[in-house]
């Protein structure tokens, strides 16, 4: 009967435990529907081409095809959960919910589970700190560094001198838009401007009373933590109120193509903060082109390759591919599991020469992941809209941040998420 | 004059001019609501379905055109053509024209007789699927919504004011693009009210409003009073997308004005045309005024909480809103 039971036991076992995939799988927690979707969609479509392009060009990463498996979250949370309840059983490596709120939700589920979560420029920025997030990763930047690389861009052209400057923040009222405020008031002591808080509720469809604010008080520079209506609102008041566009510079969230259209010629000048290439003068591109457009297998329609959303999320799948080669490198094996694919992430190494060998050329920074560090460099770059040729360019190089002021602020929140928790710190 | 004062007057002025904004939504839902008893939940994605139709007709975009290249294999995405801004108008109309035939058609005449809360319920499914029907027949990307209206604050009256104040002061700003919805909207509700007062159909509305029973016992024909008034909130709905969708493109945001609507409502009254205007310019005024003064004390973000508070009081004092008809039921 013991027998019985031990060989009962071994045998739910085996059925219980993760299946080592035939497959690699990359859920997509997405959102093409809702209020959010114009910048869901192109996200969604960036990150599914990249692992298609894979499949279809090199057969799959280490010769496993790649699949997407995607689930609509409609950018509310309840739905993102429940994306991830009912995929986390079809042999998910990894997941990415482009949802700050989504991932707040996640980040307990999925250290429990041992599946890492992927929040590449926003979600939880002290999650940067491996010792505490074991399976939370942000690289290769955070809210907190873009908020540095928006003040670094002030004082680039400012002589490196904000003493007794108006920098105005305009936030989404939730916790995304405030992510930024205590980076921002440290930055502000440090470098002696003055920071006016603006919040704006959701959705934020009439702004009409931040903005005449921001007309009575003349602020230098505005900051924008805005996502979908609020940025093309916010983008029409400032023409309106004749804000000069060029002193206007919007988080990543804030700086895509669908943000800037509506206000037409008016948009010209403004700036964002962004932590990857701009447009689609890649080579990794033309192939895109010919295995997968051409084909009939994108995503979308083809036509949103080289928006600021699409790379973004290309971008992420390109890192998310390389952390499951790496992976596959790491456990001998090209069937890889969910913790593989976390100790696959927090080796990952991108040098410029892979960035070139992957056709994406300075497309982000090299940079190295460790135990500690799951943030990355936090390096950005500031891109600037062309109303008439309706692009981004960069206007600088991709530059580090504040971590002397940022260091700290991840610390002392990541330190206080661990003693709540009674999570044990890792990495010693 | 001093230069808070003169940008208090600067507030209540755009105050104004926002709650005309408001007052163009809730217009819509009373409409409705006054002929048939119907609280009109899609309201707002009318707005946005109108608009996303305006924004389609006049770019020349084939309804349907991703469904049909994905069924299809095709690659179709415009007629050759592109519409003028009025014939584009007229034509979104006619859409909102079929659109109220069909409702009544394949809702409203299933559900006479139901309660309220059924039909309520039943314009909670409607909204839905019009959202959906929306991003299928127009995709779901934002579109440039360009139907000639000036935008901007008017040079002519910050210039002209700029001088009212100290050093501190830059002048009134009005944004043109508010002063046109406010003219809309006058234009609007006289010609509503002309109407409902002066023409048969609109004597017909009123009596259907005022009695069902007896309106269908005099000959009225429910049904046909039915699809006029959805066809008139479809206007007013197309009118209010144009207004909003000019702020912000046209977007799925848009349905979400109807937010904005609801403490109007529940100033003004569900019944009264009169009284979503005026709720409308309380409300406006009542939320950047509340916002400008009280605002940067408590941290900002006051409005969308604070137009509630205004409703909510006005609500305890006249429970069927400023200019509400009272409900006396005997027994």
């Amino acid at each position: 009967m013991k027998f019985r039971l031990t060989k009962l036991a071994v045998l739910a076992f085996l059925t219980a435990a993760p299946a080592m995939a035939s497959e690699l799988v990359f859920p997509s927690l997405s959102y093409r529907t809702g209020p959010y979707a114009a910048g869901g969609i192109p996200y969604a479509d960036g990150y599914a081409d990249y692992f298609t392009l894979l499949n279809e060009r090199d057969g799959g990463i280490g010769g496993v095809k790649t699949k997407i498996i995607e689930c609509e979250t409609g950018y509310n949370t309840e739905k993102g959960v429940e994306c991830y309840e009912a995929t986390k059983g079809e042999g998910a490596l990894v997941y990415n919910p482009l949802s700050t709120g989504i991932t707040y939700q996640l980040i307990p589920k999925v250290t429990a589970d041992g599946i890492p979560l992927y929040t590449p420029g926003y979600g939880r920025t002290s999650a940067a700190n491996g010792k505490v997030f074991s399976n939370v990763f942000n690289f290769p930047a955070n809210y907190w560094n873009a908020a540095s690389l928006a003040v670094n861009h002030l004082l680039d052209i400012n002589g490196d001198d904000l003493q007794g400057k108006k920098v105005a923040l305009l936030y989404h009222n939730s916790a995304y838009g405030k992510e930024p405020i205590r980076t921002l008031e440290e930055l502000a002591k440090k470098h002696g401007f003055d920071l006016t808080l603006l919040p704006v509720d959701h959705p934020g469809q009439e702004q009409k009373s931040q903005w005449l604010q921001i007309r009575r008080e003349r602020p230098d520079y505005v900051l924008m933590w805005g996502w979908g209506v609020m940025n093309q609102v916010a983008i029409q008041e400032a023409a309106n109120i004749r804000f000069p566009m060029e002193n206007f510079i919007g988080v990543w969230w804030s700086g895509g193509e669908p943000d800037v259209l509506p206000a037409g010629d008016a948009a010209n000048g403004y700036k964002a903060v962004t932590f990857q290439g701009v447009g689609s003068e890649y080579p990794v591109f033309e192939d895109v082109q010919e295995y997968v457009v051409d084909k009939g297998l994108a995503a979308g329609a083809g036509d949103n390759i080289g928006t600021a959303l699409y790379n973004r999320g290309f971008y992420a799948a390109m890192l998310m591919a390389e952390s499951a080669r790496n992976a596959q490198d790491i456990a001998g094996n090209v069937e890889i599991t969910p913790a593989n694919m976390r100790d696959g992430m927090e080796a990952l190494t991108i040098t410029e020469v892979r960035m070139t060998e992957l056709g994406m050329p300075n497309f982000g920074p090299a940079f190295s992941v460790t135990c500690e560090n799951h943030g990355g460099p936090g390096t950005g770059a500031i891109q600037q809209w062309d109303a008439s040729a309706q692009t981004w360019s960069l206007i600088s190089d991709f530059g580090p941040s504040d971590m002397e002021i940022i260091q700290p602020l991840i610390d002392a929140d990541s330190n206080a998420y661990a003693a709540e928790n009674n999570i044990e710190l890792r990495c010693n | 004059m001093p230069d808070q004062f003169l940008y208090a007057v600067e507030v209540i002025i755009n105050g104004l001019m926002a709650g005309v904004l408001y007052a163009l939504v809730a217009l819509g839902f009373v409409l409705i609501f006054k002929a048939s008893g119907i609280f009109n939940y899609a309201q707002g994605v009318m707005a946005l379905f109108a608009a996303m139709t305006l924004v389609g007709i006049q770019k020349g975009q084939i309804p349907f055109a991703k469904l049909i290249n994905t069924v299809m294999g095709t690659e179709l995405e415009h007629f050759p053509w592109t519409v003028p801004v009025i014939p584009a108008i007229i034509l979104a109309f006619g859409v909102m024209i079929l659109f109220a035939i069909i409702v009544e058609k394949y809702i409203l005449k299933h559900l006479v007789n139901q309660p309220e809360i059924i039909l309520f319920m039943a314009t909670i499914g409607l909204a839905y699927f019009m959202e959906g029907f929306g991003d299928i027949m127009w995709g779901p990307e934002i579109k440039k919504l360009d139907v000639g209206l000036p935008q901007g604050g008017s040079f002519w009256i910050e210039d002209m004011t700029i001088g009212l104040g100290g050093e501190n002061f830059y002048g009134f700003f009005i944004d043109k693009l508010d002063m046109v919805a406010t003219v809309v909207a006058i234009l609007l509700v006289a010609a509503l009210t002309i109407f409902s007062q002066y023409s048969k159909q609109g004597r017909a509305l009123r009596a259907v409003a005022d009695d069902h029973q007896a309106a269908l016992s005099v000959g009225i024909s429910l049904r046909f009073i039915w699809v006029l008034v959805w066809s008139i909130a479809g206007f007013v709905a197309l009118v209010a997308g144009i207004m909003w969708g000019a702020k912000s493109g046209v977007q799925f945001s848009l349905s979400l004005i109807a937010l904005k609507a609801l403490p109007v409502l529940m100033l003004g009254g569900f019944t009264s045309i009169p009284g979503a205007i005026v709720g409308g310019l309380i409300i406006g005024v009542g939320e950047k005024l509340f916002e400008f003064s009280i605002g940067p004390l408590v941290g900002g973000a006051t409005e969308n909480w604070f137009a509630y508070v205004l409703a909510l009081i006005f609500l305890v004092f006249r429970p069927q809103g400023l200019f509400g008809e009272k409900i006396i039921e005997r027994v």
